[in-house]
């Protein structure tokens, strides 16, 4: 705690760094996998080989793909676009996987009745399918920002900054009080990111809590 | 690209897969560490998850748990675990219990939630017993999402057993930080190529072991279906 308390600014910016490595690839993650889930759902042999895809590119080890990027990139290894790009990877493999099931989840009556109205496929999709699909989407893109978050301490024994350094420095110095704030400020931000997203996917759904209430009311 | 000629010329060299320190050595012990934190993490997490799901209750506190857990940055746990109780074993397997026991414990958990309910119901209708419902209906019906989570659990182990090596253990992550620090590129490489081919088999026997054990969808389609049973009995 005292370690905490002393190199508070240090830990400011070290966490400023952290969360710009978490937050960029899950933003990548989204703009790359939303249209492409989408797409992929609408086609069964597609959906199929992203799928296996995806789950291959998941099991390859984030410190497997630190060392492997930069070659074949042509960056050093301890470019922070190394572990932007391995975790940009990982996030769009997660959400690829995630938005056709989000959008599984959406009940057939009411695409249908989407339908019968008269709405064209892209209109149906942006304002029946993706809205109803948040609720799933969510609890997997909660998943998706804790991983991230924890994962970009790995970053930190290739030598990309982050909260990981005060791992591999507290190590090195035989200091655990260093250790422990990392590990203390890793929770945090990754509880908080974590309740954002949970928070956000509420206030996207009013329709959720209606309901609810509702059926408090009829229960009563 | 050069370094993977180099990687590749290592790795096809006969020389570098005997001995103490050889790949085939290295492949070994990855093995067993994982082998030594799955088995744990399943000692503790899958008869939680199964009296959960059973249950049905607290399953809020277990989804909590499972997130804070995997909040948990395993590169400092595992470093300040070593600080605390000195170099071994004991401290890489304590970090890497808490990468296995979260998939484990949905797995287990949303295994037998998922039970249906009427079936559940049947079977307590039948006479059986909270703990037969349990083992002969619930289990054999979660198998397929549990041995999910073990293939979650096994993956996430394989993956974060590299790090141990950090902390002066051995295993395929040795190649990954012996070569970061006597700069021989090609050597780090090997130990990523290595590790990831061993997660991506590793993936694939699980994977199969899923499709065995789903009843009805995978195994047992090649059998006839039950209207074709129904046909041919007079």
């Amino acid at each position: 705690m005292r370690y905490l308390i002393d190199n508070f600014s240090e830990i400011v910016e070290i966490t400023k760094t952290h969360l710009y490595l978490a937050l960029l690839p899950l933003l990548f993650g989204l703009v790359i996998a939303i249209p492409a889930g989408a797409v992929i759902r609408r086609i069964p042999w597609l959906r199929r080989v992203t799928v296996t895809v995806a789950s291959l590119a998941y099991t390859v080890p984030s410190l497997a793909l630190f060392v492997i990027i930069p070659p074949l990139v042509g960056i050093s290894a301890i470019d922070p676009w190394n572990v932007i790009i391995a975790l940009t990877i990982y996030s769009t493999a997660l959400l690829v996987i995630a938005v056709p099931v989000a959008l599984d989840s959406v009940p057939a009556a009411v695409v249908d009745a989407a339908d019968a109205v008269g709405f064209g496929p892209l209109r149906r999709t942006l304002t029946v399918d993706m809205p109803l699909a948040v609720p799933v989407f969510v609890s997997n893109l909660r998943v998706v920002v804790v991983t991230n978050i924890a994962m970009v301490s790995v970053g930190a024994l290739i030598g990309v900054g982050g909260l990981g350094k005060l791992f591999t420095q507290g190590y090195q110095r035989d200091y655990p009080d260093e250790i422990v704030a990392g590990i203390i400020v890793t929770l945090a931000l990754a509880l908080v990111f974590d309740r954002l997203v949970y928070l956000l996917g509420r206030w996207a759904t009013p329709w959720t809590r209606a309901d609810g209430r509702t059926q408090r009311k009829a229960d009563a | 690209m050069n370094l993977f000629v180099d990687a590749w010329h290592y790795l096809t060299d006969s020389a570098n897969w005997g001995g103490p320190t050889g790949i085939e050595f290295r492949l070994a012990q990855h093995l067993w560490y994982t082998l030594l934190a799955v088995a744990g993490s399943a000692l503790i997490a899958v008869p939680l998850g199964l009296v959960i799901g059973h249950r049905r209750r607290g399953a809020a506190v277990l989804v909590g748990f499972a997130n804070a857990m995997r909040a948990l940055p395993t590169l400092g746990l595992l470093t300040f675990l070593v600080l605390l109780l000195g170099l071994g074993l004991i401290p890489p397997l304590l970090a890497l219990l808490t990468v296995g026991i979260p998939p484990l414990l949905a797995g287990a958990y949303a295994g037998v939630a998922n039970v249906p309910a009427d079936v559940v119901d049947a079977s307590r209708a039948m006479g059986m017993t909270e703990r037969q419902i349990l083992f002969r209906v619930e289990v054999p019906n979660a198998m397929p999402i549990l041995v999910n989570g073990l293939r979650g659990a096994t993956l996430q182990v394989v993956a974060t057993a590299t790090i141990a090596a950090y902390v002066n253990l051995g295993g395929l992550g040795r190649y990954i930080f012996d070569g970061l620090g006597l700069h021989r590129y090609d050597r780090v490489l090997v130990g990523a190529l290595l590790v990831a081919a061993l997660a991506m088999l590793l993936d694939g026997l699980l994977a199969l072991v899923v499709w065995a054990t789903t009843p009805g969808t995978g195994r047992l389609r090649k059998t006839a279906s039950p209207v074709n049973v129904l046909r041919a009995t007079p």
